[in-house]
């Protein structure tokens, strides 16, 4: 939470170009075919960190321990993230399939982005020296 | 009569007399509501003269009307018609809002308005009691202050006279703001803050009749329904098909902005010169995270609740409110005028609604205004001074006033574009018309044709009986559905585009026969009453008059620019191709039962029973 009260969900959109995908030189990242989800393959990865600056969203991150980076994996077309929120009624998060009419990556966007929206959506001018 | 009230008021402005009408069952069972029985009611009243009527002349009438289902389909619509100022024929314009729930309530299906007022009035129907009220106060006023003293004064007199009844909500109105005062033919007649109908440029019509505004509140309950179990099994059915739609009810129809431009190549970009943008910064998620401050916001009975309200809070626009704003505005009052940021189309949106402006017909002006200056046919002085660079948004947003005021070159622009252009056209002793983007004197939606990826086709506008309206579509009828038929149904039901998208047609016609009990309904409708609604209002179209008139051979067809091929993006050189929409075209008059000119044929007529229609084309020598 960058500001109080402006917490926000940060998630991989799985682009329709997939930019960490080209981005990745060893060849570790591949695209589900069923479920247009980005695939890691551990083998490959050597944790460079390129497809972490090539998202648009910064969404992917280095695991703790292994050498290998972590991409939303859509577990296997069944969102777990999503399976939890609608079950607790939040209705936050929601899976978006290729069909639908919405662009996947206009909603890649970096946290502080967003929350700076946020912010000023909520506070107004005042929230601005909060950014 | 189960479903309808059974009453209608006749309220004659000039006047001031106040009638109770009611309609055979078989008049009501052949038109349904709405847009059919608005069809009806002016091709009897005025189809003998109709070429002569003058829109904006007492003669003309403006209708208020609901359907058996206001009220019991989710979503509450009413709608608007009469004599069309934009097409010259007769178009059914519908709006949102509880005013056609509160009518009914008050026992009444409808309201017919004819003549015009000695003063500015406004009509109120509370219960029983309908009265005729002195509106100068709020003459000149806009929108939103309209608003407020009207549901003050509502307040009051509903207190004083049903106190037995404790608080009260408000009464719903219909009102229309300068532009519908000043008789602007883009005009919309207004519902709360920002619900407008605005297709057929109605907000002109109840100016002319010196008319402000509409207020109803019902007390009683909903008509009689056949069967009302199966009916309430139905609400809950509708709801829950209505909830599954996830994207709509969160973004509503506002993410299309940036989708129907980047993805289908089918949004007008400055004054259609192309339909295709990938301005990011136009994006939903701009919209969602940084203006919207109520999601799920919804009329009555609603459960897609497709409104967003939106407000800037920062920034030099400040303090303007709208709802999201929809695709329609998104477009208009966005991409089209060059404007690509949320926060200045959130202005201009919310400026538009005050003024009582149509967010598409008055976007539409702005855009070929624009164009004209873009290729320097206008200048500055032209313009009185107003600078019209694609994206100058406050450039933009004064010119709005002026045509809302009809002050300077507004006056034209008033107009509507392709009346502006014939006008201009004459002064600067060029042909200007092709830079006008309008079907028969309306603006076109704001879903191209040129890239097909749309839901449009070809020639959707082009045979539109509706001529520019959007949610009503010119279509082929195919073997197991008639996509037209259903668009004119839910006109006339009067149901919501939006929540009748998300539920199949199967569930509305049950709501049908749950609610009226005519079994057979559905078969007659695809079989004769549909199709009599749509060569009514094709022979008012084609009788048009008094100062333009359309014929079918000519005026049949496309903007000129959907010819000119895509400058831009994935579906770049796209256009429409002249052989294929002659061959669909065709093929629709065909359908409809129409010859090779797009004239209704004698033994259409007849076997659909409209003998007054075949006798009156024939006078007028059309057919």
């Amino acid at each position: 939470m960058l500001v109080p009260g402006a917490e926000v969900p940060h998630l991989c959109v799985q682009c329709e170009d997939y930019p960490c995908v080209k981005s990745c030189t060893m060849d570790a990242l591949s695209v589900s075919a069923k479920t247009g989800a980005v695939l890691v393959d551990e083998e490959k990865c050597i944790a460079c960190g390129a497809c972490i600056e090539a998202c648009p969203g910064r969404v992917p991150h280095l695991h703790p321990v292994k050498k290998i980076v972590l991409i939303c994996d859509l577990c296997d077309g069944k969102p777990e993230c999503v399976k939890v929120c609608q079950e607790g009624n939040w209705d936050a998060l929601q899976k978006i399939t290729r069909s639908s009419w919405q662009i996947h990556k206009v909603h890649a966007r970096k946290p502080e982005e967003i929350t700076r929206e946020i912010v000023s959506n909520l506070y107004g001018e005042a929230g601005e020296e909060y950014i | 009569m189960r479903g309808y009230a059974g009453k209608f008021l006749d309220i004659d402005l000039s006047r001031e007399k106040i009638t109770e009408i009611t309609f055979d069952e078989n008049i009501l069972r052949s038109h349904v509501g709405g847009r059919g029985l608005a069809a009806r009611i002016l091709w009897d009243r005025l189809g003998e003269n109709w070429e002569a009527v003058d829109p904006f002349a007492p003669e003309n009438i403006l209708t208020i009307l609901t359907g058996p289902l206001t009220g019991f389909f989710p979503g509450g619509r009413v709608c608007v018609s009469g004599k069309s100022p934009q097409s010259n024929g007769m178009v059914g314009s519908t709006v949102g809002g509880e005013f056609g729930i509160d009518l009914k309530c008050a026992g009444y299906d409808g309201i017919i308005i004819t003549g015009r007022a000695s003063r500015p009035s406004y009509i109120t129907i509370y219960e029983n009691q309908v009265s005729v009220k002195d509106a100068n106060h709020i003459w000149g006023k806009t929108g939103k202050h309209t608003l407020k003293v009207l549901t003050e004064e509502g307040r009051r007199e509903l207190k004083a006279n049903f106190p037995e009844y404790g608080e009260l909500k408000e009464p719903s109105a219909l009102y229309i703001g300068p532009a519908g005062e000043n008789q602007t033919r883009v005009a919309a007649v207004m519902a709360k803050w920002t619900h407008g109908a605005g297709y057929g440029g109605y907000g002109g019509v109840m100016g002319s009749k010196n008319l402000k505004a509409v207020l109803a509140k019902g007390l009683g309950p909903l008509p009689e329904v056949q069967n009302i179990e199966r009916l309430s099994e139905l609400i809950k059915q509708a709801d829950k098909e209505c909830y599954r739609s996830h994207s709509f009810r969160r973004w509503g129809t506002g993410g299309g902005g940036y989708l129907f431009a980047a993805k289908s190549s089918s949004e007008p970009v400055r004054n259609w010169q192309d339909e295709w943008h990938d301005e990011k910064s136009y994006a939903v998620d701009k919209f969602e995270q940084r203006l919207w401050v109520k999601r799920y916001w919804a009329d009555y009975g609603c459960p897609t609740s497709c409104l967003k309200l939106a407000t800037p809070k920062t920034g030099e626009f400040k303090g303007a409110i709208t709802d999201n704003p929809d695709y329609e505005l998104q477009a208009f009052l966005g991409p089209n005028l060059g404007i690509f940021r949320p926060e200045d189309n959130v202005y201009l949106a919310s400026l538009v609604d005050d003024l009582g402006l149509c967010g598409i017909q008055s976007g539409n002006a702005l855009g070929f205004i624009g164009e004209l200056y873009q290729r320097k046919i206008v200048n500055q002085d032209d313009l009185g001074g107003l600078q019209l660079e694609w994206g100058n948004t406050k450039a933009f947003a004064e010119m709005a006033k002026r045509i809302a005021k009809r002050e300077g070159i507004g006056n034209l622009l008033a107009e509507g574009s392709y009346r502006a252009a014939l006008e201009l056209s004459k002064r600067k002793g060029t042909s200007l018309t092709s830079y006008a983007i309008h079907e028969k004197g309306m603006a076109i939606g704001a879903h191209g044709v040129r890239s097909g990826r749309d839901f449009t086709s070809t020639i959707s506008y082009a045979c539109n009986v509706q001529a520019g309206d959007h949610t009503s579509l010119a279509s082929t009828p195919k073997e197991d559905e008639n996509a037209e038929l259903n668009d004119v149904l839910n006109d006339s039901g009067v149901l919501c585009n939006f929540n009748t998208f998300s539920v199949s047609t199967d569930l509305i016609w049950d709501f049908f026969e749950a609610v009226t009990g005519w079994e057979t309904l559905r078969q007659e409708w695809y079989e004769t009453s549909g199709l009599k609604i749509l060569q009514l209002q094709r022979a008012m179209l084609l009788l048009g008059g008094p100062d333009l008139k359309w014929r079918a051979y000519l005026d049949d067809e496309n903007p000129p620019r959907f010819y000119e091929p895509l400058p831009s993006g994935p579906y770049k050189n796209r256009a429409v191709k002249r052989g294929s929409f002659e061959e669909e075209k065709q093929e629709y008059y065909e359908a409809v039962g129409w010859d090779r000119n797009g004239l209704p044929k004698t033994e259409t007529l007849r076997k659909l029973g409209l003998y007054d229609v075949e006798a009156k084309l024939k006078r007028a020598q059309i057919i």
